[in-house]
């Protein structure tokens, strides 16, 4: 029986760190991640945990704890948003490359400048090369369930990076809402004891982690790096299906909602898909055939689910929000389009960024998309195939 | 797939993605040995031996471990490692260490 609660997106993050009990937490505060250190720090206090909480002076440093934690065998966390990713970049580099599968909260927050603490998702679309997998939750149920299932995915022995789950600052990480939590017991069975096959602090085996690699070597180590996400493909379905059987609920790469016969469709990542989907609903009950494609995993890219979802439809916006400044539209917008490329013919397509630094996403916002698709299925032409939601101009 | 374990000897320029330790972990120890830091120096030591009281001063400070002891006397430099950075002269106290422009 899973217990029924109400948590704010950072406890319920924090709730599911307290019930892993890791090994290491190495964490530095910044807004709006800030709770779930301060949430875990106090569940060690209180004696509830006994997880090593490692205090330190910059998000450089707690990445570089978690790498020397993982590295020496320890099952590693950390927590954080905007800048502070932006300062571990080096090091988010480092732990993917060691093939260590620490595992972050990441609570979506714009990345200065100008300095605004709100939500957007250009923190973790910059780091979306570094070799991390990367899971996006609407809510905070999905963002505690992600949170559990990231420790079995990046542990598994044919996957072995780490795992960025991410949830929408403030919009997810501070509202409060009912969420299903699973017993304690079961979550600790259901992530089992870290044992890493090799680790520093074997006595039984001396080892050398993280030596200079010369150009001879270096690039079979990143294909064994593009290895292994392939495989993760494979890994995240698995333990979706045993989490459910868990749990009672789906995940899968994609989440497709009133697809079966969409005509125009909004490709979008986290909270803002809980507002699309109410548009959604709006729109067919006037009659137009619209649906909603929304990125769970978005490292591995889930290339195959989206062309599956959108090869039948007219017109697609694809919603990003954070800004590529390619001209060409955002990190989103260009995946996808990279991945209907060849396998898709006559799905015209739109590139909206939106919502940026917290500009508030409403029913009638999205809305506002759709009638622009269905104006292009219309007219035949697609106006501007990059554009910006709700600007003033 | 999984990596197959290989200690570091087996892997050569000629080793598959696949027959590598992931993120080119190595699965021994002391292996700094087969890296001959000593390829290139601005500077090298010379040891004068006959001046030379085996007082050991300039063995711990040596970075790169290119002094050799044997039976408690030291041997001549270890030049396949030997930086040339000049720490062990500064340490001898008995003028039994040169330090030239490397003539190579
Ligand atoms: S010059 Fe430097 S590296 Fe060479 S033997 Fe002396 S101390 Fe060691
Ligand atoms: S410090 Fe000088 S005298 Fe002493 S062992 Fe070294 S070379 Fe010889």
């Amino acid at each position: 029986m899973s217990i029924r609660e109400r948590f704010s997106g950072n406890e319920a993050v924090s709730i599911a760190i307290k019930q892993i009990n890791p090994d290491v937490m190495a964490a530095f505060p910044i807004t709006p991640s800030t709770e779930i250190p301060q949430y875990v720090s106090s569940y060690v206090a209180n004696g509830e945990i006994d997880t090593e909480f490692v205090a330190v002076e910059s998000e450089h440093s707690s990445m570089s704890a978690c790498i020397g934690a993982q590295a020496a065998g320890a099952r590693s966390m950390t927590a954080t948003s905007s800048c502070g990713l932006a300062l571990m970049w080096e090091m988010l580099y480092v732990a993917a490359s060691l093939r260590l599968p620490i595992t972050m909260p990441v609570v979506n927050r714009a990345l200065s400048g100008p300095i605004n603490i709100n939500n957007d998702h250009s923190d973790s679309m910059g780091a979306r090369d570094t070799g991390w997998i990367q899971m996006y939750a609407e809510n905070a149920q999905e963002a505690y369930d992600n949170m559990i299932q990231s420790v079995r995915i990046g542990e598994h022995k044919d996957v072995l990076l780490p795992v960025m789950t991410c949830q929408d600052g403030f919009i997810t990480s501070h509202a409060v809402e009912n969420i299903n939590i699973l017993e304690t017991e079961k979550v600790k069975a259901f992530v089992g004891e870290y044992k890493a096959e090799k680790y520093l602090l074997n006595p039984e085996e001396n080892i050398s982690m993280g030596p200079y690699d010369i150009s001879a070597y270096y690039m079979e180590h990143k294909y064994q790096q593009a290895v292994s996400m392939e495989n993760a493909k494979r890994v995240i379905a698995e333990v979706a299906s045993e989490f459910e059987t868990l749990s009672g609920r789906k995940y899968d790469f994609i989440e497709e909602y009133k697809m079966d016969d969409a005509d125009f469709a909004i490709v979008i990542i986290g909270s803002s898909a809980g507002t699309a989907k109410d548009a959604v609903d709006e729109l067919r009950n006037e009659g137009i055939k619209a649906g909603l494609v929304k990125i769970r995993i978005f490292r591995p890219f889930p290339a195959e689910e989206i062309v599956k979802a959108l090869k039948n439809v007219k017109v697609v916006g694809i919603m990003d929000k954070a800004e590529g400044y390619s001209n060409n539209g955002g990190p989103l917008g260009a995946e996808v389009k990279a991945a209907l490329y060849g396998n898709v013919t006559g799905v015209k397509a739109v590139n909206f960024v939106y919502g940026l630094g917290g500009r508030d996403v409403k029913i009638e916002s999205i809305k506002t998309v759709f009638e622009q698709l269905l104006e292009v299925d219309k007219t035949g032409k697609v106006p501007a195939h990059y554009q910006y939601l709700g600007l003033r101009k | 797939m999984c990596m197959k374990d290989n200690k570091m000897k087996g892997i050569t320029p000629e080793s598959t993605y696949d027959q590598m330790t992931p993120g080119g972990a190595i699965y021994g120890s002391g292996n700094s040995e087969f890296f001959n830091t000593g390829d290139w120096r601005v500077a090298i030591p010379a040891w004068i031996e006959e001046n030379c009281k085996h007082c050991l001063l300039c063995v711990p400070v040596c970075p790169d471990s290119s002094i050799p002891v044997k039976d408690g006397k030291r041997l001549d430099f270890d030049f396949d490692h030997c930086k040339g950075c000049g720490i062990c002269y500064k340490a001898c106290p008995f003028k039994a260490i040169t330090f030239e422009k490397d003539g190579k």
